[in-house]
């Protein structure tokens, strides 16, 4: 019997199994921001550990909240620093180098195929996009994970979703998930792994990759995946052109983590999307998805352009295509929030923050920004938001208001509109 | 080791999730005692008040997919200072359910028609959890018992007192 990728991947980093069902994995990357990884440092330095197993293995961003707002985000960053210090992490990035962990830390080139990856951060399952096995996990886990480099899962079962025919124009990775999501519900993956497959994930970008992936939570899934292949090399090329002679022989090697032909799966799903119109969410569920056209007109207040889900490059240029030479609707505010420092200067060297300001969007620092309402872009009580984020959980952007998820031309047309409306058309 | 049960809170709902347990906006504190008064504070659930309905609960009893959403262990730590100790639902969240058992809690999936007769006792309902048997007795109006399995990996985080603890020991 053939092996799925996770089942590979957790057979070559075994432990031990303390029961048949439960594993410890050996870790080969730790990942920390400034909300979940304060406390676990406090708490291993009062209990006299104040060790980690292995600095290089450990990756540090402020993000959730930079610059800080306060005393008490402040305080989170000193922590965070000073412990970065301490025990010789270099990879910590603190204001100015830092950006959106999940889009950040791919760019720097930490995330192999064949990983394992956990962070205090639901999220995670974002870098799975690179054939990796990524979650999120909670402070106690973490610790777990900077002292020892170990990390306990129960094997989970695979759902295989394969994604067939060709996304039609103004369609994109986002709306593809949510309507997955819509699929399956916010928990018909739980304890699963999404195994994203078929041509459709063949000729994404790493970007959209990612995407689908960031999502994946939502659905309750551990981690989402792709099989890692030619495009993953060649993103990841400036960091492995010392490990292989081309991109090619990369891909070739990246071939051992695909799932065996006769793998099983708990499930395969199939979807054709060439017929898929955009989609938004309705409620306070992730799962809770609509085509766009039958949200047409409703009317919005704010437009939130970011996030692990969509503030990547390909995501801006996407909203900068129905933005360009529109202005934003009278009565909206328009925010973006470009998800790295490297995003950024692309950015505004192909001229799209240019025309984000002239269209009415005020662009703030890369941050995690409005997603979860802890820091800026707070909605007031009753305020509705269209934006590109993973999480419309009531309360999530500020109390009392409400957030609809989707892609970010979406958003764009949400935006010059001042409501929902189907993006389609303003392409033309 | 720890005993766990106490009087039950019924939360009626499905798919509870981590920000409506506790809001991202108090993941600025930095000691789990300063989460206490944000417990569930933003719970869609009619007519709930958490301040008055949590008042000396020990258990929450909800339905499927409690937890879901944010890795967020504050929403563990949250009810830990709330003194609720024990968590009892049709389904959990991945990461609710294992930081539930990392922190020495206990998160135990009784099936929906249990869960249905539990919600259906009346009365104020006391739930005593004897971890050595695998049952749960529930007092309301009425009486009922129900056996529940720990998977044995998590009854020893749980008898450790924790994930750390454990893993400390082990690796």
């Amino acid at each position: 019997m053939g092996q799925t990728i996770v089942e590979k991947i957790f057979a070559a980093h075994r432990r031990d199994t303390p029961t048949p069902e439960n594993i410890i994995l050996d870790l080969d990357v730790v990942m920390c921001h400034e909300i979940t990884t304060p406390i676990a440092v406090t708490d291993l330095e009062a209990r006299g550990m104040d060790r980690v197993f292995d600095p290089d293995k450990i990756k540090v961003v402020i993000d959730h909240v930079t610059p800080a707002k306060d005393s008490k985000t402040a305080t989170q960053g000193k922590i965070l620093r000073d412990w970065a210090r301490r025990q010789n992490i270099r990879d910590f990035f603190d204001i100015g180098r830092n950006g959106v962990c999940h889009a950040l830390f791919p760019e720097k080139g930490f995330i192999r195929p064949g990983y394992t990856v956990i962070m205090g951060d639901s999220h995670t399952c974002t870098h799975g996009a690179f054939g990796a096995f990524a979650a999120g996990v909670g402070t106690t886990d973490l610790e777990v994970g900077i002292l020892k480099g170990v990390c306990s899962f129960r094997l989970p079962r695979t759902i295989k979703v394969e994604i067939n025919g060709k996304l039609p124009a103004g369609v994109y990775a986002k709306d593809v998930i949510l309507y997955i999501i819509k699929t399956i519900t916010v928990n018909g993956a739980t304890d699963r792994v999404l195994e994203f497959a078929g041509p459709v994930v063949d000729a994404m970008s790493m970007e959209a990759r990612m995407t689908l992936c960031n999502m994946a939570i939502e659905a309750g899934a551990t981690c989402g995946i792709c099989p890692p292949d030619k495009t993953t090399a060649e993103y990841l090329w400036p960091f492995i052109q010392n490990d292989y002679a081309t991109v090619d022989q990369a891909a070739a090697d990246f071939r051992q983590w695909h799932s065996d032909p006769d793998a099983a799966y708990e499930q395969v799903l199939e979807f054709d999307v060439s017929t898929l119109a955009p989609q938004v969410t309705f409620g306070f569920k992730p799962d809770e998805v609509k085509d766009i056209t039958a949200m047409e007109g409703v009317p919005v207040d704010q437009i939130y352009i970011g996030s692990c889900t969509n503030g990547r490059i390909e995501d801006l240029r996407e909203a900068a295509k129905v933005l360009k030479g529109r202005r934003i609707a009278d009565q909206v505010r328009g925010i973006l929030s470009p998800a790295t420092p490297k995003v950024y200067n692309q950015a505004m060297e192909e001229g799209l923050l240019k025309i984000f300001q002239e269209a009415g969007f005020c662009v703030t620092n890369p941050t995690c920004g409005a997603c979860l309402g802890m820091s800026n872009g707070v909605l007031a009580e009753g305020e509705v938001c269209a934006s590109t984020t993973n999480r419309n959980f009531n309360g999530r952007m500020g109390k009392g208001g409400i957030v609809h998820l989707m892609s970010p031309l979406s958003a764009a047309a949400a935006a010059v509109a001042g409501k929902i409306t189907d993006p389609r058309p303003l392409l033309v | 080791m720890k005993q766990f049960g106490g009087q039950a809170l019924f939360l009626d709902r499905s798919d509870i999730n981590t920000d409506e347990i506790i809001p991202a906006k108090y993941l600025t504190e930095n000691t789990k005692m300063d989460l206490k008064p944000y417990v569930l504070e933003d719970l869609k659930l009619g007519g709930f008040d958490p301040q008055r309905d949590l008042a000396g609960k020990g258990v929450v009893v909800s339905r499927a997919n409690f937890g879901c959403g944010s890795s967020r262990e504050h929403a563990v730590w949250v009810f830990e200072v709330n003194e609720i100790n024990t968590v009892i639902a049709e389904s959990f969240a991945r990461i609710f359910r294992q930081n539930m058992y990392n922190c020495g809690m206990l998160a135990i999936e009784l099936p929906a028609a249990d869960i249905e007769k539990l919600f259906n006792l009346g009365g104020e309902v006391n739930i005593e959890v004897d971890l050595a048997t695998g049952k749960l007795t529930a007092r309301g109006e009425q009486t009922a018992e129900f056996s529940f399995v720990l998977n044995d990996f998590d009854r020893r985080l749980v008898e450790a007192g924790g994930w750390l603890n454990y893993a400390d020991q082990h690796y």
